[in-house]
């Protein structure tokens, strides 16, 4: 079974067509991924997807970076 | 004042025949059929199990899988098609003529398929599952949009919907946008693909297509007494129109010059038109009018000709009408006996072939065409394609709505 981190940054490649070692915690999606705020969009609804959760709104906008996306599934995640 | 005079530079297809103009069209003159069972979802249960198919893309050849998977095909036609056009166009987007360049690429009915999907996703998992991308994947106008930020087109953008006239129209319109002054080139063209359940399903109900699914091949066979039906088919269709003093000063390839173009309505019934095609023959006259020439001055006529038991006898009627006596020597077929029915994208990849048949002096053929129909008396070039001398010809496209759109084209005179 991989990581949360792993599986977080295999999502994020998927989603935003990058490589997956270009995809350091520290990234943030628009400024170093080149995603827009669609591509935010359906990146949450894909991490949902993966992580079998649910993201309210106003936490999904609040996930700007990899390492924030990390910090909340292990925070909501069981 | 004189119209500016608009020639066509580029052009580009994505057909069942091919993923670019030259197989596409060496398939076209060897009579070859692009149609075969459609095996993309289980059609067991549909009247109609054919449909004309692209094969062998691959839309990464044209962008990132990232922003691939944002769209639905019909998307990803368009924007390769008009990918190839502007590069045989050999035009150079910069700063000083980005403004000038525009788009004005339509579809008869858009991104179906994603539309589709987006119900089963809503229905198995809830309003909170639908992508974002959903509208500005599936929208009509989105090709333009997409080939405008791929290429910095900043000129006009516009995306005419009008059923199976779509194509037409667009290069129509866009032509008449560069002889007005609008832009001084524009991307303009059609793409389709609505073979997708509800797409085959809906056209299914109308009683529209044909169902001779045990022999795909010989599906489509416009004129022919045994007809039942158009084939539907995917692809897209793609043109660069100029301005001609642009297109002139930058030492482009000229493949022709639009002479004239002429829309009408039947103003009948939805689906079907009048039995003397009298729709049909007021786009064609209005064509001719816009270009000065009289009927007897078109040497082929790259027809509608869907292969329906109505639509093909009322285009006939309408050219031997036109016509009178000219019409003993004309050539008239359609091609999409071979591609088949590509609805929006159908009048920008019929362009292109007659723009081929000008340069190469050949009328493609009508395939299928066995047994003529009784009423129907023109030269529609059954089989083989036939060598002829052409110096002028027409492309006509007629849809739903009684909607009908007639461009003329003609080789390039100084």
């Amino acid at each position: 079974m991989s990581s949360i981190e792993e599986r977080v940054k295999k999502i994020v490649a998927e989603q935003l067509g990058v490589k997956e070692e270009d995809v350091s915690e520290s990234a943030s999606f628009v400024e170093d991924l080149g995603a827009d705020s669609l591509d935010t969009v359906e990146l949450v609804m894909a991490l949902e997807e993966e992580f079998e959760t649910e993201i309210p709104d106003e936490e999904a906008e609040k996930i700007t970076t990899v390492r924030l996306a990390i910090d909340y599934i292990k925070a909501n995640l069981q | 004042m004189d119209k500016r005079r608009v020639v066509v530079t580029g052009m580009g297809i994505i057909s069942p025949l091919g993923n670019s103009v030259t197989e596409t069209w060496r398939n076209i003159l060897a009579g070859k059929s692009g149609i075969a069972a459609i095996d993309r979802f289980d059609v067991s249960e549909f009247a109609t199990r054919i449909g004309g198919a692209i094969k062998n893309f691959d839309i990464n050849d044209y962008m990132s899988a990232k922003e691939a998977k944002r769209f639905d095909p019909f998307i990803h036609y368009g924007v390769a098609a008009a990918e190839q056009a502007l590069q045989d166009s050999g035009i150079e987007v910069n700063d000083a003529n980005a403004h000038r360049i525009g788009t004005a690429i339509g579809s008869g009915i858009g991104g179906i398929g994603l539309i589709e999907n987006s119900r089963q996703i809503l229905n198995s998992g809830g309003p909170r599952k639908i992508s974002p991308f959903t509208v500005p994947g599936a929208i009509i106008n989105m090709i333009a949009g997409v080939v405008a930020i791929k290429h910095n087109l900043q000129g006009p953008s516009i995306a005419i919907a009008t059923a199976c006239t779509t194509g037409t129209h667009n290069i129509g319109m866009a032509a008449r946008m560069i002889a007005y002054g609008d832009a001084d080139a524009m991307l303009a063209g059609g793409a389709e693909m609505a073979t997708t359940p509800v797409g085959l399903g809906a056209f299914a109900a109308a009683r529209a297509m044909s169902t001779r699914n045990d022999d795909p091949e010989r599906a489509s066979r416009p004129w022919d007494k045994n007809r039942d039906g158009f084939v539907l088919g995917d692809g897209a269709g793609m043109l660069m129109l100029e301005e001609y003093e642009f297109a002139k000063r930058r030492g482009a390839h000229i493949h022709a010059e639009i002479l004239g173009f002429g829309m009408s309505c039947d103003a009948f019934h939805m689906t079907s038109p009048p039995e003397d095609g009298r729709g049909a023959r007021a786009a064609m006259q209005s064509a001719l009018d816009d270009a000065r020439l009289n009927a007897d001055q078109v040497d082929y006529i790259n027809a509608h000709g869907t292969s329906t038991p109505a639509g093909d006898v009322a285009e006939s009627r309408a050219i031997e009408s036109l016509l009178g006596p000219a019409a003993e020597k004309i050539a008239v077929s359609s091609t999409k006996s071979m591609v088949g029915h590509l609805l929006g994208a159908s009048g920008a990849v019929e362009a292109i072939f007659s723009i081929l048949a000008l340069r190469d002096q050949v009328a493609p053929p009508t395939i299928n065409l066995d047994d003529v129909e009784e009423g129907c008396n023109l030269n529609y070039v059954p089989h083989t394609a036939q060598p002829r001398k052409l110096q002028r010809v027409l492309s006509n496209s007629f849809g739903f709505g009684g909607t009908n759109g007639s461009l003329l084209f003609g080789q390039l005179s100084s």
